[in-house]
Formats: C-alpha cells, structure tokens, sequence
C-alpha cells in the first residue's frame, strides 16, 4: 500500500470479496537523506514520503485490516538506487522501476509476505495475470486501460513470482479505480496520481546522482568530456554523461544551425555524441537477459523467429518488428529487426514484446 | 510519588512525560551550569529523550561524549572516569535500558561524577515502579520517570531535582513547579500517577518475583525450542524484559508475524513511519548488523500469565521456522 488510489482501492476490492488480508508498505528510501533535493515546502507526493505512509494507515484503519511498515531501505539502495546511478555512468538509461519490481517487490517483499503467513501479495499494477491450461504457464497481459498498462516495468517477472501475485486493477481503467475509491469510501480517493520516479524528486536524475555523490564524499571527477557530432567534431563541453541520455535535445548547450539530440554517450572516452533527429532512426537492437513470460523460453529459436510488437520504453507505440535468438541459449540474447526504424534505441531500457495484448517476455537493450 | 523513589514530595517537577523529564534535567542543568563547563558525558545507549538532547547541546558548541558500553550492554565506571575532564558539568546515564533492561551501576558513577565536580542524571524511566529506586542510595541529582511505564495513564512523569541542585526551566511562563516548570497542572494525571505509584510500591516486591519468573519461562522456552537464538545482555536486569535474537531471520518479519498471532512485541526502534531501524543499543553493543536486525524486545506486564507466556512461545517457534524456511540466509548449525 503505497498510500496512493490504486493500491488502497485494491486492499477494499479484496476485503469486499471476503479476503483475509494484511497491509504493508515498503520504507524504501529515507527522505530525510539529501535534504538539498527536497522543494521549499517539503518533499510531498513523493512514494515514501510520511504523509503516504499515513494515508496508507488512515486506509488500512478505514477498512480495519492489520497494516505494517516494513524497511527495505538497505536492500532498495544496493539493488536499485546503486544500479540506477552506475547505469547512467556507463551511458545507460536505467528503469529503477523494473529493478525494484525485480529485486525487492516480487522478490524480498513476496518473501516477507510468506513469512508472515500470506499465500499471495496483491498490488495495484494495472496488469492482468492468467493461467494458460495448454502451455502450463502463468501469462501476462495488459492493463485493460491502455494509458495506464504498468507491462513494461513488469517483464521481469518469473513463473513462480506469477503465481503468488494478483493484479486486481488489471481489468479496471482509472476512471473506474476513482469510482471505486469513492464507492469504498476511501479517504484517498481524490488524491491525484503520482508519476516520477519514488526517490527522485522532480524527476531530475542528474541532480539525485550528484547529491548522492556528495553525501558519499565520492568526486564524480571522470564523468565531464566533450560533445561531438557524429564527425568526431568537437562541439562543445559537458558536465556528466549521466546528464544525457539517447534522443535527449535539450540541456545540450551548443550553437548548430539545426536542432541536435544526443545520439549516443560514450562512457569510456566521456563523450556525449549528438546528431540530427534522423541520425537517431535505428532498424535492429539486441536485448540481454530475456524473461519469457507468456510463452517458453525455448519457443522462439533461429529457424522459428518470431513476430512481435515491441515497445522500446514506457510510451513508446509498439513497433512490429521480427525475433531472432542469438545463439543457442533458449534464447537468453535476442535480435529484433523492425520492419519501421525506431527512434531513440536507448542501452539501459527495456525491450518489452507483445503479441496484441499478451506480454511475451522482455530483456535489457544493449 | 516520592515514597516510590525515596525523595522529598518537593523534590518532584511533574512533566508531561519522560521525554520532557530528560530534556529539562539535561538542558536546564547545563543551561544553569553551563560555561566554563562545557562537557556532557552520556552513553551510546540511552532513549533518544536523552540522546536528542545531547545532539541539540553539541549543536550550540558543547562537548558530548558518547560512552559505549561493553557486549554485555554495561557501561563500565571506568570508561565514564576517563571520559571526566575539569570542564565535565554533568553526567547522564541511564539507570535501566529500554530494549534490554540492563541495569546500569549508577551508585558507582555517580560518584565519580560527583569528585569530579559534575551533576549526575539519570533516566529511570524504565526503572521506576519495576524495581525498587532509592534516589539517595544511587547519589543522582536529577532522576527522570514516565508515568505509564507503571500503569499511570500516558502524558505524565515527574524529573526528580535534589534539593540545592541549580536548574533553569526550559519553557517559559508562570512559576508553577517551583518556577521550573511553568503551565497550569495536569491534576488529574498527576493524581493517577500517585496511585500508580501507591500500587506500585504494594506490590512490587511480589510483581517482580512473578514477573521474573514468566520472563526466565519465556526465555528457557524459547532457548530451547528455537536453534540459533539467544539473550541479548547479561548481568542485573529489570524482571520484565528480554532481548533474544534469532539468527537468520529478519526481526521485521518475526515481529508482523507474531502481532498478527495476537502478540505485541518489538524490534529496534520504529521510526517516525513506523518501519523498523536496527537497534542502536545492539548495534553499540557491538552485534553485527544482521544479528541486530534478526533481535526482538519481549516486555511482560502486570496483566501477563503462565498461559500466555507459553502460547508466546509456541507462536515464536512456529513462526520463527516459518520464517527461517524461506531465508536465503539461514542454514541450520
């Protein structure tokens, strides 16, 4: 329970099927640490934050079920807050998101959950799980409201992780989530959605790493360089590769006759290399670490490659684009040929392949 | 109130509690004392009543040192007698700890305090109405009690102040409290909180034998039927308290656990959301952070029984194999 509509609406759906459930918020991240990020005013809206925590209480108080606190706080900053910021270090775009679904949501979070007792963990997810009789598997579709589908951060989920969570929003658009709320009575239901990242206030990221850096002590000296075009022209300066990332136009400060995005950063050689809007078109990715989820992993192999929509980040449409593994290895490295070139492949974010509303599975871009 | 800690009734400032008890004994004695003597002893171990206020000190340019105490959780005389310097105004250490109730020898370090010229404070909060005080015979200054600690109703407590001993108030308006106290008086509490107290000496010598007695059944219990766990702290300690850590296990999940089983227990401190920091008693200890996060605090009270107390321990072997099946961590010796 995050404190928000979604997951206060799904703790009052399961009560109203006569479900015996326990509330539970993750403490994530200290919102005291890096107090020069907090606004003037105090840091609000931001997941985490006390007043979530107490609305999430005032819910659960409002319902009358059991609710806890519980800190993930050390596990959240190695395996989500660390990755991000070494991710952009090394010219990546991180999904923080997927990480914290991966490493503590569905993993140490569902393990505390059956620790105490609970056969399932149900959140607010707009995602729908089903179980297929003819593969024996546990597959993933999209939110029935399309500007909300939460499927792109979830690819990572594993079969077991699948059988032990339910998404109770999934057939629900948000409309109807607000209705619900207030059909419930719940103290939240007019509360507006959060959108950014939980622990980067105001969604600015380069500004979190560099007061992260500091409270570490640790100088962020390697991280300037210069910003070439794609003739090795050098253009100008910057003050960090995690200040960029792939199709980015502003925040570049260079003169061009022309509007420039950033076509790639280099983290080897600090370089920041810009371009023309076109100069961004790519036709082929390959993806790493690939979970399958709605069908086996050994479905798709070189002489069956597959045909998918894929979506490159969270509001991309998604393109059709054909599958071929690369190697022999149940197709753990994939190759992706679009039949359209797709602007702004981005190392870092997620390739997430569908077919109509199924979720097939997902992997990192290289 | 003052037969319980063996005072004068007018040595007694009520309080709106142990936390407004410790601020005024430590702000106002310094505040009364202060320059040339610019140095606080304390330990690492007290409640944030006491720690809160030092911080604040050490803010507004004094010097505090934080004596940590020793695996057992005792603070050693000797190390508060190296810690005294000429500019040492006062000394503050707990009397029992709040997430082990060790008792602190705190006849003996008051009057090392005292030859070095330096006020002697104490938090009694988790002492008072559970073993017997004598403010004389531990020789403090200034003894800080909370009065739901003994079944007064929440929102009162009194700072013991020896007579002669100088302290300035901390807030400020009318002469209430011997002019140390000011604000219209909270009667009715305070009358609870004196029978409270009567209650407390009747029965207190029958209550701790009793209470002993459940707390050595929940911990030979539970140090027998659960592998990998044992007491946090040793020597004298308040009857009501224990401190067990179960190795491989997060004392988080033990704690929703048993709660949801109908026992209230504790694990490290909550904070201000009400998720779980790792003790800094433990911690200062010297556990290791795993076994700091893997302890829980049992507290027994006057409405506690036999049946209770072993129903407790069958939940907590229950849950603690429940919880230690699904650890990554834990393996079995």
């Amino acid at each position: 329970m995050s404190g928000g509509v979604d997951s206060s609406v799904v703790a009052g759906l399961l009560q109203r099927r006569g479900q015996r459930i326990v509330g539970l918020t993750m403490q994530l991240w200290n919102q005291r640490r890096l107090p020069e990020l907090v606004p003037e005013g105090g840091a609000t809206g931001r997941c985490c934050s006390l007043d979530d925590v107490y609305d999430a209480r005032h819910v659960a108080q409002h319902l009358g079920i059991p609710y806890y606190v519980v800190n993930f706080e050390s596990g959240f900053e190695e395996q989500v807050v660390k990755p991000f910021i070494d991710d952009y270090l090394a010219g990546r775009t991180p999904i923080p998101c997927t990480l914290c679904n991966n490493f503590i949501k569905f993993d140490q979070f569902l393990d505390l959950a059956s620790g105490v007792g609970a056969s399932r963990i149900a959140t607010g997810h707009y995602a729908r799980i089903g179980f297929d009789d003819a593969s024996g598997r546990y597959q993933m579709s999209r939110g029935a409201d399309h500007s909300k589908d939460q499927t792109y951060f979830l690819f990572g989920l594993k079969q077991e992780q699948l059988a032990r969570t339910d998404f109770p929003l999934g057939g629900y658009t948000k409309p109807q989530v607000r209705e619900l709320a207030r059909e419930l009575g719940l103290p939240v239901a007019a509360k507006p959605d959060s959108q950014e990242i939980c622990f980067v206030p105001n969604g600015d990221y380069a500004a979190f790493i560099d007061a992260y850096f500091r409270e570490r002590g640790i100088a962020p000296e390697k991280t300037q360089g210069e910003i070439r075009d794609t003739n090795g022209r050098v253009l100008g300066e910057h003050t960090g590769v995690h200040h960029f990332t792939v199709g980015q136009r502003r925040g570049l400060r260079v003169a061009a006759g022309e509007p420039l995005y950033v076509i790639a950063t280099e983290p080897a050689s600090q370089r920041v290399i810009v371009g023309r809007d076109e100069d961004l078109l790519r036709a082929k990715l390959s993806a790493k670490d690939m979970n399958w989820i709605s069908i086996a992993p050994g479905t798709v192999t070189a002489g069956a490659p597959i045909r998918a929509q894929v979506k490159i980040r969270n509001r991309h449409l998604a393109a059709e684009a054909t599958v071929y593994p690369i190697g022999n290895n149940d197709a753990t490295r994939i190759e992706i040929h679009f039949d359209e070139p797709q602007r702004a492949v981005t190392p870092g974010q997620a390739a997430v392949l569908y077919d109509g509303e199924l979720v097939l599975g997902g992997g990192w871009i290289e | 109130m003052a037969a319980l800690l063996g005072c004068e009734p007018k040595e007694l400032v009520f309080t709106s509690g142990g936390t407004e008890a410790d601020n005024l004994a430590i702000l106002g004695s310094v505040q009364a004392n202060g320059s040339p003597h610019k140095h606080v002893i304390t330990t690492a171990i007290e409640h944030p009543a006491v720690l809160n206020p030092c911080r604040e000190l050490e803010r507004t340019g004094m010097d505090v040192t934080y004596v940590r105490p020793a695996s057992d959780g005792l603070i050693d005389p000797d190390d508060i007698r190296r810690a005294l310097k000429p500019e040492t105004m006062l000394v503050s250490v707990m009397h029992a700890n709040n997430e082990t109730g060790t008792l602190q020898p705190i006849a003996e370090i008051s009057a090392l305090a005292h030859e070095a010229g330096a006020l002697m404070h104490s938090d009694g909060v988790q002492a008072a109405g559970k073993i017997p005080v004598d403010v004389e015979a531990l020789g403090v200054d200034l003894y800080s009690i909370s009065g739901h600690k003994f079944y007064a109703p929440k929102g009162i407590g009194a700072l013991y102040v020896k007579n002669g001993t100088k302290l300035r108030p901390i807030q400020f308006g009318g002469k209430h409290e011997r002019e140390r106290r000011p604000g219209t008086e909270n009667v009715p509490s305070a009358v609870a909180m004196e029978k409270a107290a009567a209650f407390a000496r009747d029965t207190l010598p029958i209550e701790t034998a009793r209470l002993e007695a459940l707390r050595d059944r929940l911990e030979t219990g539970i140090l027998a039927r659960v592998p990998d766990s044992g007491v946090n702290g040793a020597g004298e300690r308040t009857p009501n308290t224990t401190n067990i850590y179960f190795d491989g296990l997060e004392g988080e999940a033990l704690v929703i656990s048993l709660d949801l089983k109908g026992f209230a227990v504790s694990s490290g401190s909550a904070c201000s959301s009400g998720a779980v920091e790792p003790s800094h008693v433990l911690l200062a200890m010297g556990l290791a952070p795993e076994r700091a996060r893997a302890s829980l605090r049992f507290s027994l009270g006057a409405s506690n029984n036999a049946e209770q107390v072993d129903a407790l321990i069958d939940a907590v072997v229950q849950s603690a194999a429940q919880l230690r099946k699904l650890s990554p961590t834990y393996t079995s010796a």
